[in-house]
């Protein structure tokens, strides 16, 4: 087979974001520490280029052998992660620069670990899953430690590298196994093969899913992520709460449904312990924590827990709720950043939600869109998160999950607890001084992400309907 | 005696539990920690080159070849971040990486 430029089609939203990544870098280089507002800007014209190129590409296509597939999931999930990774881009210009660590490289390994999230989404073989990830993960190591003269950055840095790189070496392990007990590394031919689950084919996909449960941070692979989340800087915690979750998850989703879906009574009982614990943990170790970015790494624990359910159902409307849940995830998380990112009084940031007090009274529609995001983040109706969750839970009811359905709804509500909390902290508190008022970025992401929540129950049609779509594509 | 996948596979699992271990039980240096994670990669490396010639499928040894590569990306940018920490905390000691506790 060779390989025109044309066939390249398919992946032309890829080819946009790694040649700019390279010429912003060499603009970087070459032009010194003040083109960086232009490198933010280009950064930010090639994630919307590359969006709009997602959304007008080709339908179906494979690409290098199978190692690369454009399908409605895949572009599902693109657009989600290009959403995450763009709006928290947009958000961190201005707080970098406050924070004098704005500098050229910062988007541009935004870009390149966006594009290995791309290449991870849209992965058909082992080498691709792995090339994708690690593309991904080594730009978000460096990026943890951004703010290079900071113990607490750089000892984010160094852990997520180090819990991060063991998972890739266990994700490795797994795929060799996977390769030698089924003789190929193209998802479709394994699935193909592995219809009677031998012994080191078993250990072969539990060392796989390890990994990918580091990647998602969900139980008892999570250690990293309240380190990591409260020692990097805000706009980089919400860059790894939002377009990272969305492309592992992805890539967890469709490696379980597409390789292994003939042995998927083997997996099953692992997604279901994973998903519980991490439910449990999610909600009860939140309680005890002031600083919001650790709170919300607990959350993101707890959410990915409640996603993995409607993997547990192993059906393809389980799929759906995976799929309508990640967005929704991604809209609240991108909305409570924008409010921990302008957590700022005259003497700098501040990171304990204790000092959100009285926030109602100070500025009245930031707190009510945040209460508005935490009630959504608690599940209560009829707001968007109770929507993600009722779809998830319906799929485990409908695949028999009943224990697993039952102890997800009872770990929501212990979960309700801290985002209460929070409210009320706002609402029915002394006020603290003021906050210095929003940057126009954060308000505009903080007042989509709160209509969207607010009024997501009016209107929900369009947002199943791609997540059903993007679901068949799988079965 | 003829040596066989197994003991290609015997020797690669060693390997990766030493790897493993010595990430876990290692008190002292993160430069080992390093040293712990070439290891996983190498007892991949054997695996997959193993599976590769006794399967007769060129694959796995395709795969190792991008494994080599991002083992070397990979442990570039580990020494970077551990320089800037160093610089920072003035030690590498695995019990000095303590600032944030949950």
């Amino acid at each position: 087979m060779t390989l025109s430029l044309a066939a390249l089609g398919p992946a032309l939203p890829e080819l946009l974001l790694a040649l700019s990544a390279l010429a912003l870098l060499m603009l970087g280089a070459f032009a010194g520490p003040k083109s960086t507002d232009t490198v933010n800007g280009l950064a930010l014209a090639a994630l919307f280029g590359a969006l709009v190129l997602v959304l007008i590409g080709p339908a179906e296509a494979t690409l290098f052998n199978g190692a690369f597939q454009v399908d409605a999931f895949g572009r599902f999930m693109k657009v989600l992660a290009l959403i995450g990774a763009g709006g928290t881009l947009a958000m961190s210009v201005d707080w970098l620069k406050i924070e004098k660590q704005d500098r050229f490289e910062y988007p541009v390994l935004v870009l390149l670990s966006t594009l290995g999230m791309m290449v991870l989404i849209s992965a058909g073989d082992l080498i691709a899953l792995y090339m994708g990830l690690e593309m991904m993960s080594l730009a978000l190591y460096v990026i943890a430690a951004n703010n290079r003269d900071s113990v607490r950055s750089t000892e984010a840095g160094l852990k997520y590298f180090v819990l991060g790189a063991l998972s890739s070496g266990m994700l490795l392990y797994g795929a060799s196994l996977i390769y030698g007990f089924t003789g190929s590394v193209n998802f479709a031919q394994i699935a193909q093969a592995a219809r009677e689950p031998s012994l080191g084919l078993i250990f072969g996909i539990v060392f796989t899913f390890a990994g990918l449960c580091f990647k998602v941070s969900a139980v008892p692979f999570h250690m990293w992520t309240p380190d990591v989340y409260e020692g990097a800087p805000a706009p980089v915690t919400a860059f790894f709460a939002s377009a990272p979750k969305v492309a592992a998850m992805a890539v967890f989703v469709r490696f379980a449904m597409e390789a292994l879906p003939n042995v998927a009574h083997q997996w099953q009982q692992i997604i279901v312990f994973v998903s519980i614990a991490s439910m449990a943990l999610g909600s009860f170790a939140a309680i005890g924590q002031r600083n919001f970015k650790r709170l919300m790494a607990y959350s993101s624990i707890g959410h990915m827990g409640f996603a993995l359910v409607g993997l547990a159902a192993g059906t393809q409307q389980g799929v759906q709720g995976v799929l309508v849940y990640m967005a929704v995830y991604l809209v609240m998380t991108l909305g409570t950043f924008a409010c921990i990112l302008s957590m700022r009084r005259k003497d700098g940031m501040v990171e304990s939600y204790d000092e959100l007090a009285g926030l109602a009274r100070t500025s009245p529609v930031k707190a009510f869109m945040l209460a508005v995001l935490m009630f959504s983040l608690a599940g209560i109706p009829p707001l968007a998160g109770f929507l993600a969750k009722y779809y998830v839970f319906l799929a485990a009811i409908e695949a028999g999950l009943y224990t697993l359905a039952v102890i997800g709804v009872l770990t929501s509500v212990v979960g309700a607890f801290y985002y209460l909390r929070i409210v009320k902290i706002m609402y029915f508190d002394e006020p603290a001084a003021a906050f210095e008022p929003m940057r126009s970025e954060p308000r505009v992401v903080l007042a989509i992400s709160g209509t969207f929540t607010l009024l997501f129950f009016v209107y929900p049609a369009p947002l199943i309907a791609a997540a059903a779509a993007a679901a068949r594509a799988l079965f | 005696m003829a040596i066989g996948l197994p003991h290609y596979l015997t020797v690669a699992a060693i390997l990766f539990t030493l790897g493993t271990l010595g990430i876990f039980l290692n008190r002292k240096n993160v430069i080992v920690i390093l040293m712990s994670v070439e290891l996983i990669l190498l007892a991949v490396n054997i695996n997959l080159v193993a599976f590769s010639v006794f399967l007769g499928n060129i694959v796995g040894q395709v795969f190792a070849l991008f494994v080599l590569t991002v083992a070397a990306a990979e442990a570039a940018i580990g020494l970077a971040i551990l320089v800037v920490f160093y610089r920072n905390r003035g030690s590498i000691a695995v019990e000095d990486i303590n600032t944030m506790k949950g």
